[in-house]
């Protein structure tokens, strides 16, 4: 860094930073509402909302019955009679049960109303694995929402995106999915006062490098940050791209980085048969395929549903060894 | 006929004295109130027709091919759409099913930009992207045709969230069928909006039949009011067949859901005169009994009281039936002449922004 | 008078059978009343007419199956509707011909309307065959016309390639990386030549660069990368290669020249002939013939179609006629005409063709580029007459023709004016002598003088 150090916030947390993301948007824009499950009296499952609705009142941090299809619907009606609501759904898995209106209204209403309907929604759920908490709790299944024309898919991995990425998610008038992954939480540090304004459309160079592009999003990439300290022992210039938006994939980003280092290791904690990294192997194949200077390698997860035992969930997801390991293969 | 079951809160008495699609029904004297009712009648019966004489034209032209896709005839059920929708302001909102055209009609839509919509033109209500089943008019407040059974009254029950929120004076209307209760959403969402208290009502058009499955054979308890009234919400039945029955129960139940008595049910038992979609075996009804409906025709029941009454000539009938059938051959007109939508304007709208390369 | 046509009774309704006929001739039908039974795929039904009328005639027999809007009947309407209407008697249209049933079937026969049409026999198998058939056959310089299929329904499976072929299936493809063979290409280096440093002996761009001349160069700038490589962008790169190339070329290689004048009387009457009894797409250019001779030439001096690699020459696997073509852009390429020596003249200029539409279309691969065992450089179109190249390494030979004019010539003690071609022969001195080079010349002379048998 240049002479001089920039303004820096004290160290916080992940969960504070969307918190503070949540309680600054509830504050700017009285249209802003934030419903589901335990968002309110509770805190949210995972105590992101904790002390919102002593601020803001049960009206605008509505907490919900079990109803999933229900409360994301009913944010989609008000999204569509000029409302901003921010619905929280509590895991991926759960999301599930909302899916038909995700699709089938959500994404659908703009075009299949000629334009009349736009949906401006954001809907907040974490994902992954990590905790040991089973199959019911544990899967990465943003993937098959980026599949998805109409929506947004976005993966805040980093502190300063939890706390930057909700606020152009609420103007884009369309829907906006958050994919907060459980294990970035308590993740901590300072957050950059000063760091200019992100948009919701480009990836992020983490770290620069040379040989081979390490790319990744949400709770990969510390992951990868963390091979690419293990690769620079070893003499490799890892770059670490960080997609942050899954849907619209940023393309210039990937085949930019992959011209610069010619090999690619794409990381991704959902499985890999039909998944992320197989859509970003594919375009990277599409877009730079005489770029490439060895065959693109994917770490994935283990095709099985994630496992309650320490030993082999480790063993499931993957870890910064396996992508140690896919960089040399790449590179070697 | 319109008993109210499980009541919990006590709605206030609708106030009669509300614009409506057919006039003012404000009246000084006994002379007036007739020649209002006589004129409110009127439109009423031709809201019917309309519909009825759009929808005969479909089938003329699906057979024709001009039309395709699949397309639910609403042929028999006209009072349910007409009686509810006198009861709805313009600021209100309409969340409709994939049987939507008479909704539709009696909301204002003209027939042109419906029938435009069904030819799949630029000039289509949904710009041709919807077609019979996704009719949409964002000016009406007409959240379209759903076509996934139930999933329109979460959002309608959003809607009203909105409206709640806001403190606006307004209604969302959901209609939906028998079917619907068979779906998770509609019972989660009658639990989140008795829950609420939402300004929101639930409009059930029983028609027996949910595609070719009787209600006895999808339903264990087949008295829906009483189902809805459970969640702790105004819930009766009414007799979906005679408009004016209709309207006098969706009035009722909007200005109590106005007055903030939280969301209404009312279930309108009706029939569909024709198949689930177009065309089909009816297999599964009898012919007895599809006859025995068709002698209760709403429109058939309701000219009938107005000759009766003296109140119809047949001068005035064939004024009606022709200026509706003028009407109807204007759409047609117009759906043929009208632009297709250019193929390069294919991913618009899918997001709000331009799509690449625009 | 309005016609009943076979309507559209759902969303994948192409055609139904008329089951039954609910109406007679001359009876009367309502708006709305059921005037037939129609089976389609999914269902039989009722339909309705949508005229009042009287039936005039049925135009199709039960178990007829017609597609949607076909004319089944006509109906006339009522005459006191119309008077009543006070419109003037329309004249009474004629009648539509009737439709030609696709197929016909016992009104009973609900089985056999139903029986899915067979999907007929397909004559050609072989246009089943995917893209790498293909590829495989056009390599191993196959007609695929000819081939004869041993799959299923006729189809061409790989082994009816690889036995046509005589087993004499080509040298395993080089291992290479994607930016490896980019960049083998750009710099004219053969990949057959490297050892791999990659997975399983694969060749990287590092081993690339490392054999193009001068060592390690620049790559050129990212394809296709986030800013799209403008038309300098290709022309400066392409110029920076063939500098190298030609650099190393000059150095390395001790050039020796031969020429000779050739005789084309015989070759241009032959080819005159053969074009005036040929339809257009199938016309030769005398290039065809030169390029040929050329080909053969070089099977019967196999001492100058080869390469020279680390102090050695060692022979070429086939004859693969490198042709020198330049770019609109400016610049040159001289990729391979595979196997030439065996190809006839029409083949041959098939692939010529071919090859000149990729290279200026920018389409060429890497082993087109990456192939040629000898080069011709043909400048006649030109308006060249003579023309001593420069040989691509690590090729050994290079062949020139020029433009064929017509010459002042003594044949057997007269003087006439014949056409002639002047062709010349660059050769590496490290890899053969003049004799070998004479021989190739000669070679390439005599066989011009036998076109017919090119």
């Amino acid at each position: 860094m240049a002479a001089g150090r920039r303004p820096r916030e004290a160290e916080t947390t992940y969960r504070e930073a969307l918190r503070e993301a949540l309680r600054e948007a509830l504050r700017s824009d009285d249209r802003v509402f934030l419903m589901g499950e335990d968002v309110g009296r509770y805190g949210g499952c995972f105590g992101v909302s904790l002390g919102l609705l002593e601020e803001f009142g049960p009206e605008r941090v509505r907490d919900t019955p079990l109803s999933e299809s229900a409360f994301v619907g009913a944010g989609i009606g008000a999204a569509l009679a000029g409302l901003r609501p921010i619905v929280e759904i509590m895991t991926v898995n759960f999301s599930l049960l909302a899916l038909d209106q995700i699709l089938n209204n959500a994404a659908t209403l703009l075009h299949m109303s000629g334009g009349q309907l736009p949906v401006p929604l954001v809907i907040r759920m974490t994902t992954g694995a990590g905790r040991q908490l089973a199959a019911q709790h544990s899967h990465s299944l943003e993937g098959w929402y980026a599949h998805i024309p109409g929506i947004r898919v976005v993966a805040p991995a980093t502190i300063d995106d939890a706390r930057t990425m909700l606020a152009p998610a609420l103007t884009d008038p369309d829907p906006v999915l958050i994919f907060e992954h459980g294990s970035l939480y308590n993740a901590s540090g300072e957050l950059d006062a000063s760091a200019p304004p992100v948009g919701l459309d480009h990836a992020a160079v983490r770290r620069p490098g040379t040989d081979v592009s390490l790319i990744a999003y949400g709770g990969s990439l510390p992951k990868a940050l963390d091979a690419a300290d293990e690769l620079a022992t070893d003499g490799i210039s890892a770059e670490v791209l960080d997609l942050r938006t899954l849907r619209p994939l940023d393309d210039a980003a990937i085949a930019s980085s992959v011209a610069r280092t010619h090999r690619a290791v794409v990381i991704d904690e959902a499985w890999r048969s039909g998944s992320l990294a197989a859509e970003v192997s594919a375009r990277i194949a599409e877009d730079s395929f005489y770029e490439l200077d060895a065959p693109v390698e994917r770490v994935c997860s283990a095709e099985v549903p994630i496992p309650y035992a320490r030993r082999l969930e480790e063993a499931a997801l993957p870890q910064t060894a396996d992508v140690v390991a896919a960089a040399h293969r790449a590179v070697g | 006929m319109t008993v109210a079951r499980g009541s919990r809160k006590t709605p206030s008495a609708s106030k009669p004295a509300r614009k409506t699609a057919s006039g003012s029904r404000n009246a000084t004297s006994v002379v007036g109130v007739d020649q209002a009712n006589a004129r409110h009648r009127a439109a009423l019966l031709e809201a019917m027709l309309r519909i009825r004489r759009f929808e005969e034209r479909c089938v003329e032209l699906y057979s024709a091919a001009k039309i395709r896709g699949f397309v639910h005839l609403y042929i028999g059920e006209e009072a349910v759409a007409v009686g509810v929708s006198e009861a709805l302001t313009p600021e209100d909102g309409v969340v409709s099913t994939y049987r939507e055209h008479g909704h539709a009609l009696a909301r204002g839509i003209p027939a042109e930009a419906v029938m435009a919509e069904m030819y799949g033109k630029a000039t289509g209500c949904s710009g041709g992207r919807g077609g019979s089943m996704h009719l949409f008019d964002a000016s009406r407040r007409f959240y379209g045709g759903n076509a996934i059974v139930a999933g329109g009254i979460p959002l309608a029950a959003g809607l009203a969230l909105a409206d709640h929120m806001r403190a606006r004076p307004h209604v969302t209307c959901c209609f939906f069928g028998d079917g619907a209760f068979a779906e998770g959403e509609f019972h989660e969402t009658a639990n989140l909006a008795a829950l609420w208290g939402l300004p929101l009502l639930l409009v059930c058009e029983n028609n027996l039949y949910a595609m070719g499955t009787a209600l006895e054979r999808h339903e264990a308890q087949t008295d829906l009011a009483m189902r809805a009234a459970s969640y702790g919400m105004v819930a009766w039945a009414v007799d979906g067949m005679d408009v004016e029955a209709v309207e006098s129960a969706a009035r009722r139940a909007a200005g109590a859901i106005r007055a903030g008595a939280g969301p209404h049910f009312l279930e309108l038992r009706t029939y569909r005169f024709r198949a689930h979609s177009m065309y089909d075996p009816d297999r599964y009804r009898d012919k007895a009994e599809v006859e025995r409906w068709k002698a209760r025709d709403p429109i058939t029941r309701l000219t009938d009281r107005m000759r009766e009454e003296g109140r119809l000539g047949e001068r005035e009938l064939a004024r009606l039936e022709k200026q509706v059938a003028e009407e109807v051959d204007r759409a047609v007109e117009a759906a043929e002449q009208a632009p297709e939508e250019p193929v390069q304007d294919l991913l618009r709208h899918v997001t709000s922004a331009p799509p690449e390369g625009d | 008078m309005g016609a009943f046509t076979m309507p559209s009774l759902g969303a994948d309704m192409d055609e139904g059978t008329l089951q039954e006929w609910l109406v007679r001739p001359g009876e009367q039908v309502r708006k709305g009343e059921a005037v037939a039974v129609v089976e389609t795929a999914k269902s039989t039904l009722e339909v309705e007419c949508f005229e009042t009328g009287t039936v005039e005639e049925l135009l199709v027999e039960p178990g007829t199956t017609v597609p949607v809007g076909t004319a089944l009947a006509l109906i006339a309407p009522f005459a006191r509707a119309r008077e009543a209407r006070g419109e003037p008697d329309e004249t009474v249209e004629k009648t539509p011909p009737r439709p030609k049933p696709r197929r016909t079937a016992p009104s009973s026969g609900t089985e056999a309307a139903r029986a899915p049409t067979p999907t007929p026999a397909r004559a050609h198998g072989h246009s089943e065959a995917g893209p790498l058939l293909r590829h495989l056959a056009e390599r191993s310089g196959l007609d695929w016309a000819a081939l004869h299929g041993s799959g299923p329904g006729g189809r061409v499976t790989r082994g009816d390639v690889e036995r046509a072929a005589g087993g004499a299936a080509r040298p395993p493809r080089i291992r290479a990386t994607p930016l490896a063979r980019r960049l083998a290409a750009e710099l004219h280096v053969d990949l057959g030549s490297l050892t791999g440093t990659g997975t399983d002996g694969a060749v990287r761009a590092a081993d690339v660069r490392s054999a193009a001349p001068g060592g390690a160069t620049t790559p050129t700038p990212a394809h296709r990368a986030a800013r799209p490589r403008t038309a300098e962008d290709r022309a400066f790169a392409m110029r920076q290669a063939i500098a190298a190339l030609m650099t190393r070329a000059n150095r390395d290689i001790p050039h020796y020249y031969l020429s000779t004048n050739v005789d084309m009387a015989a070759a241009m009457d032959w080819l005159h002939e053969h074009n005036r009894r040929s339809p257009v797409g199938e016309r030769l250019l005398p290039a065809a013939l030169l390029l040929k001779a050329a080909a053969c030439a070089a099977r019967e001096v196999p001492e100058l179609n080869g390469f020279w690699v680390d102090g050695g020459f060692v022979p070429g696997d086939g004859v693969h006629l490198g042709v020198a073509v330049s770019l609109r852009g400016g610049g040159l390429v001289a990729p391979a005409l595979h196997d030439a020596d065996t190809l006839d003249l029409r083949q041959l200029m098939a692939g010529l063709k071919d090859l000149v539409v990729r290279a200026r279309t920018g389409r060429l691969r890497g082993s087109d580029v990456s192939a040629p065992t000898i080069t011709v450089t043909n400048l006649g179109d030109q308006g060249v007459e003579t023309v001593y190249g420069v040989i691509y390494p690590p090729q050994v030979a290079l062949v020139g023709f020029g433009r064929i004019v017509d010459r002042p010539s003594a044949v057997d003690g007269l003087l006439g004016v014949r056409p002639v071609v002047t062709a010349t022969l660059s050769a590496d001195h490290r890899a053969t002598d003049g004799a070998v080079g004479a021989r190739y010349l000669t070679a390439v002379d005599r066989l011009l003088q036998n076109p017919e048998q090119l």
